[in-house]
């Protein structure tokens, strides 16, 4: 074929230019797909609860993965900082994950248990009243917006298509008893999502209204649980690397 | 389109691709420049060496891992293994240049004692820079980059006055496990009229006011049972450590900002709205005992205790 011809054929040009750029993403990108050792195989990493997904939900419309990067890097400046690097298997039931590369702000993926849910609250309502230096956004409407959650069962329908093991049949609750244990598995039945949100929100009161269910309550919700689901302290140090 | 292989402008030099377009737009074919045309090559042969001394090709369900190998002991024991991200993450928080030195300071630090580390320059150095950066990462968004806090929420860490305590061991203790501040909130236990005496007590016992009569009902109520104040604050009204219980006869106050009121009516209701309310999940400080490593937690006690007043 001679090059005049592809130069001159836009239709044929496009297809071309796609197949070669294509390479670069194919060959990194497939082989992880059927390399047996991709994922970690750790205890403890689960689905979210009806309550974190709809934090998680919140936290993707807020486009806070815009400043933060949920990904700890195997660097021992980043494993000082903010605990050990992230694994694969933390983010399995994450679609989309939230890795990021942008870092305004500090990395979150091990930001769960270490502040307060004071702190977070009054930190997501006015950054600078805990950190005078910040340059983060107020999210004053977090606690004025009631959560909303009747279609909380309908996402977690979707993500279940996408493989993310909610339970909707008998056999599939009964599987996840197996995997997570009773109490896991009762959260993750979608049948039960919405009693199941209610009573985290008012157990653990995130927002600090107790009358109200508020997107703080979720979001919170949500941060608190990043990166706390892996006892690191089970598992020797080399036994992540036999993973790469 | 012409067909014009040479350049018409200067007929003796390179050729053109050989097409013209918009009539008399052409290219030069310049052959690629000698360098950069080796330096092409010796990419290829880099990448060639590069595939066997790194993981590199997947093949079925595995990959070919390379020859480089990192080393680091786990649990005391030496391990070879090959190379990754991680393997070398770990060959470098175990044998690195930066961590040896680290560790060797976190290991005197773990085994120092107060007098040790004062008498030291060099610890003292590392003590306030290292502490400095643990400081910034995990404690700063609450009590402030200088320890200075913020009233009703975080306390100041660089003051003399402390609700757990201000010795070393202290603070340790308050880092490992976490603290919760709780007090109750009076407001059934109290008419409004009882919870104004026993604030205008309160104010006696740092002399903002002199006592009088409603100070004297008040004290009986803080001493007494039905208040039961002392039980927790003590007898002085010094404070009790082992309870977080704040003193009530200095002039730090850690919930309400008394100080920057300008009148006593002020003072005396902000007193009063903390027995009103008491105070309830709002007062946590996180336990650091597994997130940080033991030694890191000393230093960070000693860190603390020099900003202001340890004790
Ligand atoms: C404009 C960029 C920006 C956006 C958008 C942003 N942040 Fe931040 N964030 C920062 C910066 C900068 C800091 C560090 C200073 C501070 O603590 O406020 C920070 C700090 C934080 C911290 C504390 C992390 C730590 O380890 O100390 C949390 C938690 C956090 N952000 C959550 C969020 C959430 C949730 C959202 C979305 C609702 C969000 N941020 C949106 C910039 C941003
Ligand atoms: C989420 C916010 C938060 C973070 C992060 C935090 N603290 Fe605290 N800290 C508190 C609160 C709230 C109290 C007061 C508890 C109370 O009222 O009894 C406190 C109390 C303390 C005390 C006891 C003060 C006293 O008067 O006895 C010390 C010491 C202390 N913190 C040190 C630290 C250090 C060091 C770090 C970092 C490793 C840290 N804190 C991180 C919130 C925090």
């Amino acid at each position: 074929m001679r090059h005049e011809h592809i130069e001159v054929n836009s239709g044929l040009m496009i297809a071309l230019v796609l197949a070669v750029i294509s390479i670069g993403g194919l060959v990194e990108i497939v082989p992880l797909f059927y390399i047996n050792e991709t994922i970690e195989k750790v205890d403890g990493v689960r689905p979210y609860t009806p309550l974190e997904l709809r934090g998680r939900d919140i936290y993707v419309r807020e486009g806070c993965y815009l400043c933060h990067s949920q990904m700890v890097r195997p660097f021992r400046d980043e494993w000082l900082r903010y605990g050990h690097y992230s694994l694969a298997a933390e983010s399995k039931y994450d679609h989309p994950f939230q890795w990021g590369s942008k870092r305004t702000g500090p990395d979150l993926a091990r930001v769960g248990n270490k502040y307060s849910d004071q702190w977070q609250v009054q930190h997501l309502l006015k950054p600078t009243s805990v950190v005078p230096e910040s340059i983060m956004p107020n999210y004053p409407w977090l606690l004025h917006n009631d959560l909303s959650y009747a279609d909380v069962g309908d996402r977690m329908r979707a993500l279940r298509r996408t493989g993310v093991p909610y339970s909707l049949t008998q056999a599939e609750y009964e599987a996840n008893v197996k995997t997570f244990g009773k109490d896991v598995a009762d959260k993750l039945d979608i049948s039960q999502a919405q009693d199941n949100l209610l009573k985290q929100a008012r157990g653990r009161n995130y927002d600090g209204l107790p009358n109200r269910i508020t997107e703080m309550d979720a979001l919170v919700a949500y941060l608190q649980v990043l990166g706390t689901m892996v006892d690191f302290s089970k598992y020797d140090e080399g036994y992540f690397a036999e993973f790469r | 389109m012409s067909n014009t292989t040479t350049n018409p402008q200067k007929p003796t030099a390179v050729q053109t691709t050989g097409h013209a377009w918009d009539g008399d737009l052409q290219e030069f074919n310049n052959p690629l420049p000698r360098w950069w045309l080796w330096a092409f090559y010796a990419t290829v042969v880099f990448a060639i060496g590069y595939w066997f001394v790194y993981p590199a090709w997947p093949v079925g369900g595995s990959w070919t891992k390379g020859f480089a190998s990192a080393t680091f002991s786990v649990g005391g024991k030496e391990q070879t293994m090959r190379w990754n991200t991680r393997s070398e993450l770990l060959q470098d928080l175990d044998s690195g240049a930066g961590a040896v030195r680290q560790r060797e300071y976190l290991q005197k630090i773990a085994s120092a004692d107060l007098e040790q580390v004062r008498q030291d320059p060099k610890m003292q150095d590392f003590v306030r820079q290292a502490g400095k950066v643990l400081f910034g990462t995990n404690c700063a968004a609450c009590h402030g980059s200088g320890g200075q806090g913020v009233i009703g929420q975080f306390p100041a860490l660089n003051d003399d006055d402390w609700l757990w305590g201000g010795t070393v061991d202290d603070i340790r203790r308050t880092l490992i496990g976490g603290r919760n501040g709780f007090m109750p909130a009076f407001r059934e236990a109290l008419t409004p009229a009882q919870a104004d005496d026993v604030a205008q007590y309160v104010l006696t016992l740092s002399g903002i006011v002199q006592p009088d009569e409603a100070a004297e009902r008040g004290k009986a109520i803080f001493h007494g049972s039905v208040g039961g104040c002392y039980y927790c604050h003590g007898d002085a009204g010094k404070g009790i450590k082992s309870m977080g219980a704040a003193n009530l006869s200095d002039k730090i106050w850690t919930l309400v900002d008394v100080n920057a009121t300008a009148t006593v009516a002020d003072k005396h209701a902000l007193v009063r709205s903390v027995i009103w309310n008491g105070v309830q999940n709002r007062r946590q400080m996180p336990a650091f005992g597994h997130r940080l490593s033991d030694a890191e937690i000393k230093l960070l006690a000693f860190y603390v205790h020099q900003l202001g007043g340890g004790q």
